[in-house]
Protein backbone atom coordinates (compact mmCIF):
# COMPACT_ATOMS: atom_id res chain seq x y z
CA UNK A 1 0.00 0.00 0.00
CA UNK A 2 1.17 3.50 -0.96
CA UNK A 3 1.92 5.64 1.79
CA UNK A 4 1.15 9.61 1.59
CA UNK A 5 4.01 10.58 3.88
CA UNK A 6 7.48 9.08 4.01
CA UNK A 7 8.50 6.23 6.69
CA UNK A 8 10.22 6.38 9.95
CA UNK A 9 12.93 3.67 8.18
CA UNK A 10 13.11 5.75 4.30
CA UNK A 11 13.66 8.86 6.09
CA UNK A 12 16.37 7.30 8.76
CA UNK A 13 18.18 5.85 5.93
CA UNK A 14 17.38 9.21 3.35
CA UNK A 15 19.26 11.18 6.53
CA UNK A 16 22.25 8.72 7.21
CA UNK A 17 22.86 8.78 3.39
CA UNK A 18 23.50 12.52 2.88
CA UNK A 19 20.65 12.41 0.39
CA UNK A 20 18.48 14.87 2.66
CA UNK A 21 19.24 16.17 6.39
CA UNK A 22 17.59 15.99 9.53
CA UNK A 23 16.69 20.33 9.47
CA UNK A 24 15.02 19.66 5.98
CA UNK A 25 13.49 16.77 7.23
CA UNK A 26 11.81 18.48 10.47
CA UNK A 27 10.73 21.51 8.56
CA UNK A 28 8.43 19.90 5.96
CA UNK A 29 7.11 18.11 9.39
CA UNK A 30 6.83 21.74 11.00
CA UNK A 31 5.06 23.22 7.74
CA UNK A 32 2.12 20.40 7.38
CA UNK A 33 1.64 21.47 11.43
CA UNK A 34 1.34 25.18 10.08
CA UNK A 35 -0.90 24.27 8.05
CA UNK A 36 -3.56 21.78 9.65
CA UNK A 37 -2.82 21.52 13.57
CA UNK A 38 -5.16 24.68 13.64
CA UNK A 39 -7.79 22.25 12.10
CA UNK A 40 -6.93 18.82 13.48
CA UNK A 41 -5.70 20.14 17.17
CA UNK A 42 -3.18 17.46 17.69
CA UNK A 43 -1.01 19.01 20.09
CA UNK A 44 -1.08 19.80 23.63
CA UNK A 45 2.55 21.89 22.47
CA UNK A 46 4.82 22.06 19.58
CA UNK A 47 8.51 22.15 20.70
CA UNK A 48 9.45 24.02 17.20
CA UNK A 49 12.64 25.80 18.69
CA UNK A 50 14.14 22.19 21.22
CA UNK A 51 12.86 20.36 17.67
CA UNK A 52 15.40 22.90 15.43
CA UNK A 53 17.92 22.33 17.83
CA UNK A 54 18.14 18.47 17.71
CA UNK A 55 17.94 18.40 14.58
CA UNK A 56 20.62 20.52 13.83
CA UNK A 57 22.74 18.77 16.04
CA UNK A 58 22.10 15.84 14.63
CA UNK A 59 23.42 17.28 11.24
CA UNK A 60 26.58 18.09 12.84
CA UNK A 61 26.85 14.59 14.09
CA UNK A 62 26.69 13.61 10.68
CA UNK A 63 29.05 16.41 9.25
CA UNK A 64 31.61 15.33 12.00
CA UNK A 65 31.57 11.59 10.81
CA UNK A 66 29.91 10.34 14.48
CA UNK A 67 28.39 7.01 14.41
CA UNK A 68 24.31 7.79 14.21
CA UNK A 69 21.47 6.37 16.51
CA UNK A 70 18.90 3.93 14.31
CA UNK A 71 16.25 7.28 14.31
CA UNK A 72 18.50 9.77 13.71
CA UNK A 73 16.62 12.95 12.39
CA UNK A 74 13.27 11.07 12.88
CA UNK A 75 10.41 13.55 13.41
CA UNK A 76 8.33 12.06 16.72
CA UNK A 77 5.78 13.25 18.77
CA UNK A 78 4.95 12.09 22.19
CA UNK A 79 1.49 11.30 24.25
CA UNK A 80 1.18 14.16 26.82
CA UNK A 81 1.35 11.80 29.42
CA UNK A 82 5.28 11.05 29.04
CA UNK A 83 7.41 13.00 31.24
CA UNK A 84 9.61 15.53 29.73
CA UNK A 85 12.27 17.27 31.61
CA UNK A 86 11.77 20.77 31.63
CA UNK A 87 8.83 21.09 28.85
CA UNK A 88 5.27 20.61 29.94
CA UNK A 89 2.81 17.66 30.76
CA UNK A 90 -0.20 17.58 31.42
CA UNK A 91 -2.12 14.82 30.54
CA UNK A 92 -4.64 16.72 28.99
CA UNK A 93 -5.91 17.68 32.51
CA UNK A 94 -6.61 21.42 33.81
CA UNK A 95 -4.95 19.51 37.37
CA UNK A 96 -1.59 19.25 35.20
CA UNK A 97 -1.34 22.49 33.41
CA UNK A 98 1.93 24.67 33.11
CA UNK A 99 4.04 21.44 35.10
CA UNK A 100 7.49 20.91 33.80
CA UNK A 101 8.60 17.64 35.07
CA UNK A 102 11.95 17.05 36.67
CA UNK A 103 13.15 13.90 34.90
CA UNK A 104 12.74 11.92 31.34
CA UNK A 105 10.19 9.20 31.04
CA UNK A 106 13.06 6.06 30.44
CA UNK A 107 11.49 6.07 26.80
CA UNK A 108 12.02 9.42 25.85
CA UNK A 109 15.14 9.12 26.58
CA UNK A 110 15.82 5.73 24.74
CA UNK A 111 14.12 7.83 21.91
CA UNK A 112 16.92 10.93 22.24
CA UNK A 113 19.71 8.68 22.96
CA UNK A 114 18.02 6.85 19.12
CA UNK A 115 18.59 10.47 17.38
CA UNK A 116 14.88 11.11 17.18
CA UNK A 117 13.71 14.64 16.77
CA UNK A 118 10.68 14.99 19.53
CA UNK A 119 8.07 17.72 17.41
CA UNK A 120 5.68 18.06 19.93
CA UNK A 121 3.52 16.49 23.22
CA UNK A 122 0.10 15.30 21.62
CA UNK A 123 -3.10 15.89 23.04
CA UNK A 124 -5.08 12.99 24.70
CA UNK A 125 -8.40 12.11 26.61
CA UNK A 126 -7.73 13.70 30.70
CA UNK A 127 -5.21 11.04 32.12
CA UNK A 128 -5.95 8.60 29.26
CA UNK A 129 -9.80 7.97 29.89
CA UNK A 130 -11.70 7.53 26.68
CA UNK A 131 -11.96 6.18 23.40
CA UNK A 132 -12.62 9.45 21.42
CA UNK A 133 -9.83 12.22 22.67
CA UNK A 134 -13.35 14.67 23.24
CA UNK A 135 -12.25 14.32 26.96
CA UNK A 136 -9.34 16.71 26.97
CA UNK A 137 -9.84 19.87 28.77
CA UNK A 138 -8.17 21.54 25.71
CA UNK A 139 -10.92 20.47 23.21
CA UNK A 140 -10.88 17.55 21.53
CA UNK A 141 -8.47 16.27 18.41
CA UNK A 142 -10.06 15.70 15.24
CA UNK A 143 -9.55 12.70 12.64
CA UNK A 144 -7.20 13.90 10.17
CA UNK A 145 -8.82 11.36 7.24
CA UNK A 146 -12.17 13.33 7.91
CA UNK A 147 -11.95 16.15 9.91
CA UNK A 148 -15.93 15.62 11.43
CA UNK A 149 -14.72 12.49 13.41
CA UNK A 150 -12.85 11.26 16.05
CA UNK A 151 -9.08 9.54 15.48
CA UNK A 152 -10.27 7.75 18.61
CA UNK A 153 -8.55 7.41 21.93
CA UNK A 154 -7.23 8.00 24.58
CA UNK A 155 -3.91 8.84 22.14
CA UNK A 156 -5.84 10.24 19.83
CA UNK A 157 -3.32 13.19 19.29
CA UNK A 158 -0.18 10.78 18.69
CA UNK A 159 -2.17 9.18 15.94
CA UNK A 160 -3.79 12.22 14.36
CA UNK A 161 -0.34 13.86 14.45
CA UNK A 162 1.23 10.58 12.37
CA UNK A 163 -1.93 10.55 10.15
CA UNK A 164 -1.69 13.86 9.22
CA UNK A 165 2.02 13.86 8.41
CA UNK A 166 2.98 16.25 11.71
CA UNK A 167 5.27 13.67 13.03
CA UNK A 168 6.50 10.21 11.43
CA UNK A 169 5.87 8.32 13.95
CA UNK A 170 4.69 8.88 17.72
CA UNK A 171 4.47 7.32 20.87
CA UNK A 172 1.01 6.07 22.95
CA UNK A 173 -0.14 4.46 25.90
CA UNK A 174 -2.53 1.84 25.92
CA UNK A 175 -4.83 0.80 28.73
CA UNK A 176 -7.63 -0.92 27.48
CA UNK A 177 -7.14 0.03 23.50
CA UNK A 178 -5.56 3.55 23.63
CA UNK A 179 -2.64 2.59 20.99
CA UNK A 180 -4.55 0.05 19.16
CA UNK A 181 -8.18 1.57 18.27
CA UNK A 182 -6.97 5.26 17.33
CA UNK A 183 -3.97 3.44 15.21
CA UNK A 184 -6.97 1.72 13.53
CA UNK A 185 -9.78 4.70 13.20
CA UNK A 186 -6.43 6.57 11.53
CA UNK A 187 -5.34 3.90 9.51
CA UNK A 188 -2.17 3.40 10.98
CA UNK A 189 -0.08 0.75 12.76
CA UNK A 190 -0.16 0.84 16.39
CA UNK A 191 1.18 -1.74 18.94
CA UNK A 192 0.50 -2.53 22.55
CA UNK A 193 3.63 -4.67 23.83
CA UNK A 194 3.31 -7.17 26.15
CA UNK A 195 3.08 -6.03 30.14
CA UNK A 196 6.51 -5.39 31.40
CA UNK A 197 8.36 -5.33 27.71
CA UNK A 198 8.29 -1.71 27.26
CA UNK A 199 9.69 0.83 30.52
CA UNK A 200 6.77 2.46 32.44
CA UNK A 201 8.93 4.92 34.06
CA UNK A 202 8.20 8.33 33.44
CA UNK A 203 4.71 7.80 32.20
CA UNK A 204 1.94 9.32 34.29
CA UNK A 205 -0.06 6.01 35.64
CA UNK A 206 -3.34 5.51 35.13
CA UNK A 207 -3.85 1.64 35.86
CA UNK A 208 -0.34 0.33 36.85
CA UNK A 209 -1.43 -3.28 35.84
CA UNK A 210 -2.84 -2.51 32.62
CA UNK A 211 -0.41 0.54 30.94
CA UNK A 212 1.78 -0.54 28.33
CA UNK A 213 3.40 2.26 26.12
CA UNK A 214 3.75 1.64 22.11
CA UNK A 215 4.05 3.14 18.73
CA UNK A 216 2.08 4.65 16.20
CA UNK A 217 3.52 4.24 12.58
CA UNK A 218 2.82 4.24 8.50
CA UNK A 219 4.04 0.54 8.31
CA UNK A 220 5.02 -2.28 10.14
CA UNK A 221 8.65 -2.11 9.63
CA UNK A 222 8.72 0.98 11.24
CA UNK A 223 6.85 -0.24 14.28
CA UNK A 224 9.34 -2.93 14.74
CA UNK A 225 12.15 -0.49 14.70
CA UNK A 226 9.97 2.06 17.22
CA UNK A 227 9.93 -0.64 19.45
CA UNK A 228 13.48 -2.06 19.04
CA UNK A 229 14.65 1.36 20.08
CA UNK A 230 11.99 2.00 23.64
CA UNK A 231 11.70 -1.99 24.59
CA UNK A 232 13.69 -3.81 26.66
CA UNK A 233 14.56 -4.24 30.59
CA UNK A 234 14.79 -0.72 32.70
CA UNK A 235 15.70 -0.73 36.13
CA UNK A 236 13.56 2.03 37.24
CA UNK A 237 10.93 0.32 36.52
CA UNK A 238 9.90 -2.76 38.64
CA UNK A 239 7.47 -4.11 36.35
CA UNK A 240 9.96 -4.37 33.12
CA UNK A 241 10.58 -7.58 32.70
CA UNK A 242 14.34 -8.35 33.39
CA UNK A 243 15.04 -9.35 29.61
CA UNK A 244 16.33 -8.03 26.38
CA UNK A 245 14.16 -6.46 23.37
CA UNK A 246 13.80 -9.31 20.75
CA UNK A 247 14.45 -8.27 17.29
CA UNK A 248 11.56 -7.71 15.28
CA UNK A 249 12.68 -6.12 12.12
CA UNK A 250 14.78 -9.30 11.22
CA UNK A 251 11.33 -11.60 11.09
CA UNK A 252 8.92 -9.60 8.84
CA UNK A 253 10.49 -11.50 5.76
CA UNK A 254 9.57 -14.81 7.38
CA UNK A 255 5.99 -14.80 6.30
CA UNK A 256 3.13 -17.10 8.12
CA UNK A 257 3.79 -20.64 6.44
CA UNK A 258 2.32 -23.28 8.55
CA UNK A 259 1.19 -20.64 11.62
CA UNK A 260 -2.26 -21.63 13.50
CA UNK A 261 -4.52 -18.28 13.26
CA UNK A 262 -7.04 -18.10 15.52
CA UNK A 263 -10.93 -16.80 14.14
CA UNK A 264 -13.39 -16.12 17.02
CA UNK A 265 -16.65 -18.65 16.33
CA UNK A 266 -18.10 -16.66 18.65
CA UNK A 267 -17.85 -12.76 17.41
CA UNK A 268 -20.05 -10.57 19.98
CA UNK A 269 -22.55 -8.11 18.31
CA UNK A 270 -22.22 -4.70 17.45
CA UNK A 271 -20.14 -5.04 14.21
CA UNK A 272 -20.38 -3.01 10.84
CA UNK A 273 -20.82 -5.28 8.30
CA UNK A 274 -17.85 -3.61 6.18
CA UNK A 275 -15.54 -4.55 9.24
CA UNK A 276 -16.75 -8.05 9.56
CA UNK A 277 -15.64 -8.32 5.32
CA UNK A 278 -12.31 -6.67 6.28
CA UNK A 279 -11.85 -9.71 8.84
CA UNK A 280 -12.78 -12.85 5.99
CA UNK A 281 -10.45 -10.54 3.70
CA UNK A 282 -7.30 -11.12 6.64
CA UNK A 283 -8.54 -14.59 6.85
CA UNK A 284 -8.13 -15.18 3.02
CA UNK A 285 -4.84 -13.70 2.57
CA UNK A 286 -3.01 -15.51 5.41
CA UNK A 287 -4.71 -18.74 4.54
CA UNK A 288 -3.37 -18.65 0.74
CA UNK A 289 -0.05 -17.21 2.30
CA UNK A 290 0.26 -20.53 3.58
CA UNK A 291 -1.50 -20.42 7.33
CA UNK A 292 -4.45 -22.61 8.38
CA UNK A 293 -7.58 -20.88 10.07
CA UNK A 294 -8.76 -22.42 13.70
CA UNK A 295 -11.89 -21.37 14.92
CA UNK A 296 -10.94 -20.58 19.00
CA UNK A 297 -13.38 -19.09 21.71
CA UNK A 298 -13.28 -16.79 24.39
CA UNK A 299 -16.39 -17.64 26.52
CA UNK A 300 -15.46 -14.90 28.86
CA UNK A 301 -15.12 -11.85 26.44
CA UNK A 302 -18.63 -11.01 26.92
CA UNK A 303 -17.33 -10.14 30.53
CA UNK A 304 -14.14 -8.26 29.75
CA UNK A 305 -15.73 -4.77 29.88
CA UNK A 306 -17.14 -5.35 33.43
CA UNK A 307 -14.10 -6.67 34.92
CA UNK A 308 -12.14 -3.81 32.65
CA UNK A 309 -14.60 -0.99 34.27
CA UNK A 310 -13.78 -2.09 37.57
CA UNK A 311 -10.41 -2.84 37.56
CA UNK A 312 -9.01 0.15 35.54
CA UNK A 313 -10.91 3.02 38.02
CA UNK A 314 -9.57 1.24 40.82
CA UNK A 315 -6.39 1.63 39.58
CA UNK A 316 -6.84 5.08 38.23
CA UNK A 317 -8.72 6.28 42.19
CA UNK A 318 -5.53 5.16 43.80
CA UNK A 319 -3.00 6.54 41.11
CA UNK A 320 -5.34 9.98 41.03
CA UNK A 321 -5.22 10.11 44.24
CA UNK A 322 -1.47 12.27 43.93
CA UNK A 323 -3.31 14.95 42.60
CA UNK A 324 -4.13 16.95 45.02
CA UNK A 325 -2.21 20.58 44.96
CA UNK A 326 0.44 19.76 47.14
CA UNK A 327 3.51 18.79 44.61
CA UNK A 328 2.40 19.77 41.29
CA UNK A 329 0.00 21.84 38.79
CA UNK A 330 -2.61 23.90 40.52
CA UNK A 331 -4.14 24.12 43.84
CA UNK A 332 -7.31 25.87 44.48
CA UNK A 333 -6.73 27.97 47.75
CA UNK A 334 -8.98 27.31 50.80
CA UNK A 335 -8.55 28.06 54.66
CA UNK A 336 -7.64 24.62 55.51
CA UNK A 337 -5.78 21.35 54.30
CA UNK A 338 -8.94 18.95 53.25
CA UNK A 339 -10.88 21.62 51.26
CA UNK A 340 -8.21 22.89 49.79
CA UNK A 341 -7.62 19.01 48.14
CA UNK A 342 -11.35 18.43 47.75
CA UNK A 343 -11.72 21.76 45.97
CA UNK A 344 -8.39 21.24 43.54
CA UNK A 345 -9.37 17.87 42.60
CA UNK A 346 -13.20 19.60 42.09
CA UNK A 347 -11.14 22.09 40.21
CA UNK A 348 -8.98 20.29 38.30
CA UNK A 349 -10.61 17.21 36.90
CA UNK A 350 -13.22 16.85 34.33
CA UNK A 351 -16.35 15.37 34.63
CA UNK A 352 -15.22 11.64 32.77
CA UNK A 353 -11.37 11.76 35.24
CA UNK A 354 -14.33 12.55 38.11
CA UNK A 355 -16.57 9.54 37.36
CA UNK A 356 -13.69 7.02 37.21
CA UNK A 357 -11.99 8.17 40.57
CA UNK A 358 -16.21 8.23 41.84
CA UNK A 359 -16.70 4.23 40.46
CA UNK A 360 -12.93 3.41 41.58
CA UNK A 361 -13.61 4.68 45.14
CA UNK A 362 -16.50 2.88 45.45
CA UNK A 363 -15.62 -0.58 44.02
CA UNK A 364 -12.80 -0.31 46.62
CA UNK A 365 -14.66 0.70 49.43
CA UNK A 366 -15.50 -1.08 52.24
CA UNK A 367 -18.77 -3.47 52.19
CA UNK A 368 -18.36 -3.50 48.29
CA UNK A 369 -14.94 -4.47 47.63
CA UNK A 370 -16.09 -8.38 47.06
CA UNK A 371 -18.59 -7.50 45.37
CA UNK A 372 -16.95 -5.46 42.33
CA UNK A 373 -12.79 -5.14 42.88
CA UNK A 374 -12.51 -8.73 43.93
CA UNK A 375 -15.08 -10.47 41.58
CA UNK A 376 -13.31 -8.17 38.71
CA UNK A 377 -9.58 -9.86 39.90
CA UNK A 378 -11.11 -13.50 39.38
CA UNK A 379 -12.85 -12.12 35.86
CA UNK A 380 -9.51 -11.47 34.91
CA UNK A 381 -8.44 -14.86 35.95
CA UNK A 382 -10.88 -16.51 33.77
CA UNK A 383 -10.24 -14.60 30.33
CA UNK A 384 -6.24 -15.27 30.85
CA UNK A 385 -7.43 -18.76 31.39
CA UNK A 386 -9.30 -18.28 28.08
CA UNK A 387 -6.55 -17.40 25.69
CA UNK A 388 -4.09 -20.27 27.45
CA UNK A 389 -6.76 -22.68 26.55
CA UNK A 390 -6.84 -20.76 22.89
CA UNK A 391 -3.25 -20.42 22.00
CA UNK A 392 -3.29 -24.23 22.74
CA UNK A 393 -4.72 -24.32 19.07
CA UNK A 394 -3.28 -21.13 17.32
CA UNK A 395 -0.22 -19.35 17.29
CA UNK A 396 -2.33 -15.71 17.08
CA UNK A 397 -5.74 -14.45 17.17
CA UNK A 398 -7.14 -11.76 14.69
CA UNK A 399 -9.85 -10.09 15.50
CA UNK A 400 -11.14 -6.63 14.49
CA UNK A 401 -9.56 -4.07 16.35
CA UNK A 402 -12.88 -1.82 16.81
CA UNK A 403 -16.19 -2.41 15.98
CA UNK A 404 -16.74 -0.05 13.48
CA UNK A 405 -14.92 3.00 11.72
CA UNK A 406 -14.25 6.38 13.02
CA UNK A 407 -17.66 7.71 14.50
CA UNK A 408 -18.67 11.49 14.43
CA UNK A 409 -17.44 13.93 17.41
CA UNK A 410 -20.04 14.06 19.58
CA UNK A 411 -21.78 11.00 18.82
CA UNK A 412 -20.74 8.75 22.25
CA UNK A 413 -20.13 11.06 24.26
CA UNK A 414 -23.78 11.65 26.42
CA UNK A 415 -23.68 8.14 27.40
CA UNK A 416 -20.45 7.02 29.21
CA UNK A 417 -21.33 2.99 28.30
CA UNK A 418 -22.15 3.27 24.44
CA UNK A 419 -18.38 4.85 24.32
CA UNK A 420 -16.97 2.14 26.90
CA UNK A 421 -18.27 -0.39 24.41
CA UNK A 422 -15.74 0.98 21.97
CA UNK A 423 -13.15 -1.36 23.26
CA UNK A 424 -14.57 -4.78 23.52
CA UNK A 425 -11.77 -5.96 21.15
CA UNK A 426 -8.67 -4.23 22.86
CA UNK A 427 -9.35 -4.71 26.31
CA UNK A 428 -8.93 -8.32 27.08
CA UNK A 429 -5.20 -8.29 25.90
CA UNK A 430 -4.63 -5.71 28.41
CA UNK A 431 -6.17 -7.74 31.57
CA UNK A 432 -3.99 -10.90 29.99
CA UNK A 433 -1.15 -8.60 30.05
CA UNK A 434 -0.41 -9.82 26.38
CA UNK A 435 0.88 -8.15 23.01
CA UNK A 436 -1.43 -6.99 20.40
CA UNK A 437 -1.44 -4.56 17.79
CA UNK A 438 -3.91 -2.92 15.03
CA UNK A 439 -2.73 -3.16 10.96
CA UNK A 440 -4.58 -0.91 8.51
CA UNK A 441 -6.36 -3.46 6.24
CA UNK A 442 -8.52 -1.53 3.66
CA UNK A 443 -11.53 0.85 4.39
CA UNK A 444 -15.14 0.16 5.78
CA UNK A 445 -18.16 2.45 6.01
CA UNK A 446 -17.39 6.02 4.13
CA UNK A 447 -14.28 5.14 2.44
CA UNK A 448 -12.89 4.94 6.14
CA UNK A 449 -9.81 2.78 7.59
CA UNK A 450 -10.26 -0.86 9.02
CA UNK A 451 -7.92 -2.10 11.64
CA UNK A 452 -7.18 -5.89 11.92
CA UNK A 453 -5.75 -6.41 15.21
CA UNK A 454 -3.07 -9.28 16.02
CA UNK A 455 -3.38 -10.73 19.50
CA UNK A 456 -0.17 -13.17 20.66
CA UNK A 457 0.75 -14.41 23.74
CA UNK A 458 2.96 -12.53 26.41
CA UNK A 459 6.32 -11.91 24.58
CA UNK A 460 5.05 -13.30 21.12
CA UNK A 461 6.10 -10.07 19.41
CA UNK A 462 7.78 -11.73 16.74
CA UNK A 463 4.94 -14.03 16.18
CA UNK A 464 2.68 -10.98 15.80
CA UNK A 465 5.04 -8.80 13.50
CA UNK A 466 5.15 -11.81 11.44
CA UNK A 467 1.24 -12.15 10.76
CA UNK A 468 1.17 -8.30 10.86
CA UNK A 469 3.70 -8.01 8.23
CA UNK A 470 2.14 -10.61 5.99
CA UNK A 471 -1.32 -8.82 6.07
CA UNK A 472 0.67 -5.48 5.26
CA UNK A 473 1.74 -7.11 2.25
CA UNK A 474 -1.54 -8.31 1.25
CA UNK A 475 -3.26 -5.13 1.35
CA UNK B 1 -25.24 -4.57 25.19
CA UNK B 2 -26.40 -1.00 27.19
CA UNK B 3 -29.65 -2.58 28.23
CA UNK B 4 -29.44 -3.62 32.08
CA UNK B 5 -29.00 -6.89 33.58
CA UNK B 6 -30.48 -7.51 36.79
CA UNK B 7 -27.97 -9.30 39.50
CA UNK B 8 -27.52 -9.71 43.10
CA UNK B 9 -24.95 -6.85 43.33
CA UNK B 10 -25.58 -4.60 46.55
CA UNK B 11 -28.14 -2.47 46.86
CA UNK B 12 -28.89 0.17 44.73
CA UNK B 13 -26.08 3.24 45.02
CA UNK B 14 -27.49 6.22 46.58
CA UNK B 15 -27.10 10.01 47.04
CA UNK B 16 -25.64 9.34 50.43
CA UNK B 17 -23.73 6.82 49.44
CA UNK B 18 -22.06 8.84 46.36
CA UNK B 19 -21.61 11.75 49.32
CA UNK B 20 -19.65 8.84 51.17
CA UNK B 21 -17.49 7.79 48.25
CA UNK B 22 -16.60 11.74 47.35
CA UNK B 23 -15.49 12.29 50.42
CA UNK B 24 -13.47 9.17 50.37
CA UNK B 25 -12.13 10.35 47.02
CA UNK B 26 -11.55 13.74 48.30
CA UNK B 27 -13.83 15.68 45.60
CA UNK B 28 -15.96 18.34 46.36
CA UNK B 29 -19.11 17.51 44.20
CA UNK B 30 -22.10 19.98 44.21
CA UNK B 31 -25.77 18.80 44.76
CA UNK B 32 -26.13 18.90 40.58
CA UNK B 33 -23.47 16.60 40.58
CA UNK B 34 -23.78 14.40 43.09
CA UNK B 35 -27.24 13.55 41.35
CA UNK B 36 -25.98 12.93 38.05
CA UNK B 37 -23.38 10.47 39.14
CA UNK B 38 -25.55 8.85 40.88
CA UNK B 39 -27.87 8.28 37.87
CA UNK B 40 -24.48 7.38 35.72
CA UNK B 41 -23.10 5.19 38.40
CA UNK B 42 -26.12 3.45 38.70
CA UNK B 43 -26.76 2.69 35.39
CA UNK B 44 -23.17 1.37 34.68
CA UNK B 45 -23.55 -0.72 38.34
CA UNK B 46 -26.72 -2.54 36.44
CA UNK B 47 -24.34 -3.77 33.58
CA UNK B 48 -21.45 -4.72 35.76
CA UNK B 49 -23.56 -7.04 37.44
CA UNK B 50 -23.48 -9.35 34.30
CA UNK B 51 -20.51 -11.00 36.38
CA UNK B 52 -22.93 -12.08 38.77
CA UNK B 53 -23.97 -15.14 36.74
CA UNK B 54 -20.08 -16.60 36.68
CA UNK B 55 -19.45 -19.36 39.60
CA UNK B 56 -16.70 -17.62 40.58
CA UNK B 57 -15.74 -19.47 43.69
CA UNK B 58 -13.25 -21.17 43.36
CA UNK B 59 -11.41 -19.00 40.51
CA UNK B 60 -8.20 -17.26 42.00
CA UNK B 61 -8.38 -13.95 41.56
CA UNK B 62 -5.25 -12.47 39.20
CA UNK B 63 -4.48 -8.72 40.09
CA UNK B 64 -1.23 -8.41 37.60
CA UNK B 65 0.00 -10.53 34.70
CA UNK B 66 3.49 -11.42 35.16
CA UNK B 67 5.13 -13.55 37.59
CA UNK B 68 7.48 -11.44 38.74
CA UNK B 69 8.12 -11.27 42.48
CA UNK B 70 9.91 -9.15 45.18
CA UNK B 71 12.44 -7.23 42.91
CA UNK B 72 15.08 -6.00 44.03
CA UNK B 73 17.88 -3.55 42.38
CA UNK B 74 21.44 -3.13 43.78
CA UNK B 75 21.61 -1.02 46.45
CA UNK B 76 23.98 1.80 45.30
CA UNK B 77 23.98 5.52 45.58
CA UNK B 78 22.21 7.26 42.49
CA UNK B 79 21.80 10.67 41.98
CA UNK B 80 18.03 11.87 43.12
CA UNK B 81 15.88 14.17 41.71
CA UNK B 82 16.97 18.60 41.97
CA UNK B 83 15.51 19.56 45.08
CA UNK B 84 14.63 23.24 43.99
CA UNK B 85 13.95 21.74 40.62
CA UNK B 86 10.89 19.94 42.07
CA UNK B 87 10.21 22.51 44.39
CA UNK B 88 9.59 24.87 41.75
CA UNK B 89 6.58 23.28 40.27
CA UNK B 90 4.49 22.99 43.70
CA UNK B 91 1.72 25.39 43.99
CA UNK B 92 3.79 26.56 47.32
CA UNK B 93 7.27 26.34 48.72
CA UNK B 94 9.35 27.36 51.47
CA UNK B 95 12.58 26.81 53.13
CA UNK B 96 13.19 23.60 50.96
CA UNK B 97 9.69 21.77 51.87
CA UNK B 98 6.38 22.02 50.11
CA UNK B 99 3.94 24.64 51.68
CA UNK B 100 0.11 23.57 52.73
CA UNK B 101 -2.39 25.42 54.24
CA UNK B 102 -3.45 24.28 58.46
CA UNK B 103 -5.12 20.62 58.46
CA UNK B 104 -7.77 22.39 60.92
CA UNK B 105 -10.74 20.77 58.83
CA UNK B 106 -9.65 17.55 59.96
CA UNK B 107 -12.78 16.38 62.33
CA UNK B 108 -15.17 17.31 59.50
CA UNK B 109 -13.75 14.44 57.03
Amino acid sequence: MAHQFASVVDIAQDIASGKTTATEVLEQHLQRINERENEINAFNLVTTEQARQTAAQVDADIKAGKKLGPLAGVPVALKDNMCTRGIETTCSSKILEGWKPPYDATVVTRLQNAGAVMVGKTNLDEFAMGSSTENSAFGPTKNPLDTSRVPGGSSGGSAAAVAAGFAAASLGSDTGGSIRQPASLCGLVGVKPTYGLVSRQGIVAFASSLDQVGPFTHTVADAALMMEVIGGHDPLDSTSLPQPMPSLSSVLEQGVKGMRIGRLADMPNGCEPEVLARMDAAYAALQSAGATIVDISLPSLSYCLTAYYLVAPAEASSNLARYDGVRYGMRVETGDLHSMYGATRAAGFGAEVKRRVMLGTYALSAGYFDAYYGKALKVRRLIANDFAAAYEKCDVILTPTSPTVAFPLGDKTSDPLTMYLCDIFTIPTNLAGHAAMSVPFGTGAHNLPVGVQVLAPALGEQTMFRVAAELERAV
Amino acid sequence: MSTPTSGSNPARITTEVVAKVAKLASLQLSEDELVLMTSQLSGMLDHFADIDKLDLEHVAPLAQPLPLKNVFRDDVIVQGLDRDEVLAAAPAAEDGRFRVPPSSGLGEQ
